[in-house]
């Protein structure tokens, strides 16, 4: 790979089982430009402060591409380019900023109380032990396909108010959105054409379930959202429910999953685990700073900025390397190890900011049930494979298949 | 380089010492270790006593957490009266004599008494400094005083008052400026949290004294304004700022006085003579220090923020030994207030400002962050509900940025440098 800059090689699927040794060499400059103008901050100092600076935008979203004609003049000159205008003026709030982010996370964040998200904990044990009792008798299983995956869709369509039978559909419709999140594939021409497919899809279903909602509302989230007094409209409805379907999809999958390969690299922590489910809280930190589920997040600079000794430059594409910086030895003694103990253990795994995940107390319930339930149920686990295979996404980063062996599952 | 120490003494056992006896320890000093203060209490946590323990949420118990092997001799209820610098050691109201090889002061302020020393000792009458303070101040709310009278317009007096309105007790402010907070945030930022004090019931009346206080055996019963205006009311609390303690250092050589106690950069106390003090040092609000963010400027802070920095700055300087591995001071000051449902931040010193701008949100939505600037540099910034890009701006004010200092930034309403 030589001649490709060091990011490149990061976005190389043949890096992303082991991208740390990268993410050191990275770090040795702590804002590096790239050959393309796009500056990378990989260490914790640099990162924790941009990150809250006014001038780095979140609105980085590309424009459309140049539509493939359909040959139907309605679709192509009246249909589509409406409803892209729509979807750019509307989209959901993780691209947006202030004062728009603000007023749209903070009608979600209303609805997202606490109560409401402890009171997912016992829903969240039965999916996981349901899930657990579909492996009895079975000797392999892929955990990606047979429990992380399905794990926080059910979790999230009971939140937001989707009906179980049309619980199928949204897990589709969640894979295939979620590369919208991953900004090395978003780009590309096909990606977004299917993109734009699923999202008409799913837009339509969900303008019937707010419609449903209003004239019947119930205890979740959809409910509240569309029935809030100075709510929202449709359109930021919509991309508001897809937002939270995405976000908490491919991340929540990522760190279940990462977090059994860590336990079963690592032994002793699995045993520790098993007899100490105290410890799950601090593990789950942990494992979210050594091995986050979203590596990088995109930005955009709005002025120059100076920093670390040099100035990024206005309209400059900015890449917060999260997971390097985590790994940041100045901020985190020995940081290529794992130690759930670590005190003062301030890792970026959910971002920072204003953009701070808004899901992170759902998916920390969530990771300590499914991680807990698993190295108590699961019998004589090993790996069958290592490093398994991963998704090609470097952004939201992780395996696609897990293939554990079992000996057998207990009650 | 001077020898190690294997005596230190601490005296004022509150914020700071305690900081400074932590860093000490982490630092692995291992020798003996004494904290000497006149309160009975182990040091304890001030913020929390005008707010959540006035409302009753919080008991008045907010001792400091600190390990219990943290190796300390704890001097108790017991004053420190005289300090001998040429024998190295302090004087113990109770007449005992502690030898030091360093010395920390950290012996902070007090609440300004009420000048007139009849009225101050009437029943009724309060100030708030300490954990017994708010406790007796915190049950005579809880018996529900048919009006409060406070006197003073910064920002205990307005905690206070917010208290109380939490509590729905009648509340009169009396403020001697026109403006409240007007030395900490200026006219703006003060004015406005006047105006959401008024909204929130509290009768503020700006340019107001007392001339006298009415009492009916021993016990506060109205006050009369300079105006004549008559109030009644038999509760009263004065909240018209701290005089420093260091009345004990009299005589001793060292440069204090109602300003502070003279330190350099370093922490390391002066002598009038402008000499360093060998071997002592000081730390918190009775620190009056060269600020490096204003040219070196002595000023003293008494904000929560700055105890803790300079007590672990003035531990690591106490284990120096020569000025050579010592660290400045270098804190930027940084202070946080909540009343009337409100948060505002505070960093850099806004006092003597000569320019203001909105930079996100507006005065009008009382969401804004706003930055202050004196001679084209931008020197504090503020914010109310909204501190999340306060960090940019305190790299801003430490790096001297030119005023306004960030331009172009999301969410920027088109600036407009105005007056403080
Ligand atoms: C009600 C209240 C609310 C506050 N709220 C905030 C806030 O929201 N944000 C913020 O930033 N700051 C706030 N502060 C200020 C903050 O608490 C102080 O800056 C901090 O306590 C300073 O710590 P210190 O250790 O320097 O001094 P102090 O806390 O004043 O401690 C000095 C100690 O030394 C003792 N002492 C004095 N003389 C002697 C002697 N001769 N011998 C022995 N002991 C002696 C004193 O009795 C005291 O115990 C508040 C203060 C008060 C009173
Ligand atoms: C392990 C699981 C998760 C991880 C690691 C994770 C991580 C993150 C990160 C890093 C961000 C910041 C994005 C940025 O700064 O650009 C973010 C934002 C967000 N997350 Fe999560 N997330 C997880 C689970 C969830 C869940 C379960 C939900 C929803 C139920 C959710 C909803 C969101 C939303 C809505 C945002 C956007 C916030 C905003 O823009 O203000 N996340 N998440």
């Amino acid at each position: 790979m030589s001649g490709s800059t060091l990011f490149e090689q990061i976005l190389d699927p043949a890096h992303r089982a082991n991208p740390y040794p990268l993410y050191a060499e990275m770090r040795r400059v702590p804002v590096a430009r790239q050959a393309d103008g796009t500056y990378v901050v990989s260490t914790h100092t640099e990162l924790a402060r941009l990150i809250s600076d006014p001038r780095i935008s979140s609105d980085d979203l590309p424009d459309p591409q140049k539509f493939r004609w359909t040959g139907h003049p309605v679709t192509d000159l009246l249909v589509r380019p409406v409803r892209a205008e729509i979807r750019k003026r509307h989209r959901p709030f993780i691209f947006r900023d202030p004062p728009d982010h603000d007023r749209l996370r903070g009608q979600v964040m209303r609805c997202f109380t606490p109560e409401r998200v402890r009171g997912m904990r016992g829903k969240t044990q039965k999916i996981t032990d349901d899930l657990i009792g579909k492996m009895r008798g079975k000797t392999r299983i892929d955990l990606v396909d047979d429990f992380s995956y399905p794990l926080p869709v059910t979790v999230i369509c009971e939140l937001l108010g989707v009906p179980p039978e049309d619980e199928a559909q949204f897990h589709g419709w969640a894979t295939q959105l979620a590369t919208a999140l991953e900004p090395n594939q978003r780009g590309d021409e096909e990606t977004q054409a299917k993109n734009e497919v699923c999202f008409n899809e799913i837009a339509d279903y969900l303008q019937g379930l707010i419609k449903e909602k209003r004239k019947d509302p119930q205890q979740d989230i959809l409910s509240d959202l569309a029935n809030d007094g100075d709510g929202m409209n449709d359109f930021d409805l919509i991309a508001t429910a897809v937002l939270l379907l995405v976000a908490g999809h491919e991340t929540t999958v990522n760190l279940i999953t990462n977090g059994m390969l860590t336990l079963l690299r690592f032994p002793e922590h699995g045993a520790r685990l098993r007899a100490e489910p105290d410890l799950a809280p601090r593990l789950i930190e942990e494992l979210l700073r050594y091995e986050p589920p979203v590596h990088y997040r995109t930005r955009l600079a709005l002025a120059d900025i100076p920093v670390a000794g040099i100035t990024i430059p206005k309209d400059a594409p900015v890449i917060f390397l999260l997971a390097a910086a985590n790994r940041d030895p100045t901020r985190f003694p020995d940081p290529d190890r794992f130690d759930p103990d670590r005190p003062d253990n301030r890792h970026l795994g959910f971002g920072g900011g204003l953009h701070y995940c808004v899901g992170a107390p759902l998916a920390r319930i969530e990771a300590e049930v499914a991680l807990v339930s698993l190295v108590r149920r699961l019998k004589g686990v090993s790996l069958i494979e290592d490093p398994p295979p991963y998704r090609p996404g470097a952004s939201l980063r992780g395996p696609r298949h897990l293939r554990l062996a079992l000996e057998g599952v207990a009650e | 380089m001077t020898t190690a120490p294997e005596r230190i003494v601490v005296v004022g056992a509150s914020l700071a010492g305690l900081t400074a006896a932590q860093h000490l320890r982490a630092r692995g000093y291992a020798g003996a270790l004494t904290l000497v203060g006149d309160e009975p209490h182990r040091p304890y946590d001030r913020p929390p006593l005008s707010k959540q323990v006035l409302r009753g949420l919080f008991s008045a118990d907010t001792t400091l957490p600190h390990p219990p092997d943290l190796g300390v001799e704890f001097r108790l209820g017991q004053p420190a009266t005289r300090l001998d610098l040429s024998e190295r050691a302090v004087e113990l109201g109770d007449g005992s004599r502690l030898p030091y090889d360093r010395l920390l002061i950290a012996t902070g302020t007090r609440a300004r008494p009420w000048p007139d020393p009849e009225e101050a000792a009437l029943a009724g009458v309060f100030t708030l400094r300490g954990r017994d303070d708010a406790q007796r101040l915190g049950a005579r709310l809880q018996a529900r005083p048919d009006r409060v009278v406070l006197v003073g317009g910064g920002f205990i007096g307005f905690e206070v008052a917010s208290t109380c309105r939490d509590l729905d007790i009648p509340v009169t402010l009396l403020v001697r400026d026109a403006v409240p907070l007007a030395a900490a945030l200026g006219p703006r930022l003060g004015g406005l949290i006047g105006d959401v004090a008024r909204e929130k019931g509290v009768d503020l009346r700006l340019e107001s004294e007392i001339e006298r206080m009415e009492a009916r055996d021993g016990h506060l019963v109205a006050v009369t304004l300079k105006d004549g205006t008559r109030i009644e009311s038999d509760c009263l609390v004065a909240a018209i700022g701290t005089l420093r303690n260091v009345e004990w250092l009299a005589g001793s050589g060292l440069e204090a006085d109602a300003g502070g106690l003279r330190c350099d950069a370093f922490c390391r106390a002066l002598h009038e003579d402008g000499g360093v003090a060998e071997g002592v040092f000081a730390a918190g609000d009775v620190a009056r220090w060269p600020n490096p963010h204003d040219d070196d400027a002595l000023v003293a802070v008494e904000h929560w923020g700055n105890a803790r920095a300079q007590g672990e700055t003035a531990a690591a300087n106490m284990l120096a030994g020569d000025a050579s591995a010592m660290r400045r001071h270098d804190h930027l000051p940084d202070f946080w207030s909540q009343q009337f449902g409100l948060t505002i931040k505070l960093v850099g010193l806004a006092e003597g400002a000569d320019s203001f701008a909105v930079m996100h949100g507006s005065l009008e939505e009382r969401c804004l962050l706003a930055a202050y600037g004196r001679d084209g540099r931008t020197i504090a910034a503020a914010s109310i509900d909204s501190a999340r890009w306060l960090p940019a701006y305190k790299a801003a004010i430490r790096e001297r940025a030119p005023f306004p200092p960030i331009a172009d930034a999301v969410d920027q309403p088109r600036l407009r440098v105005q007056e403080p």
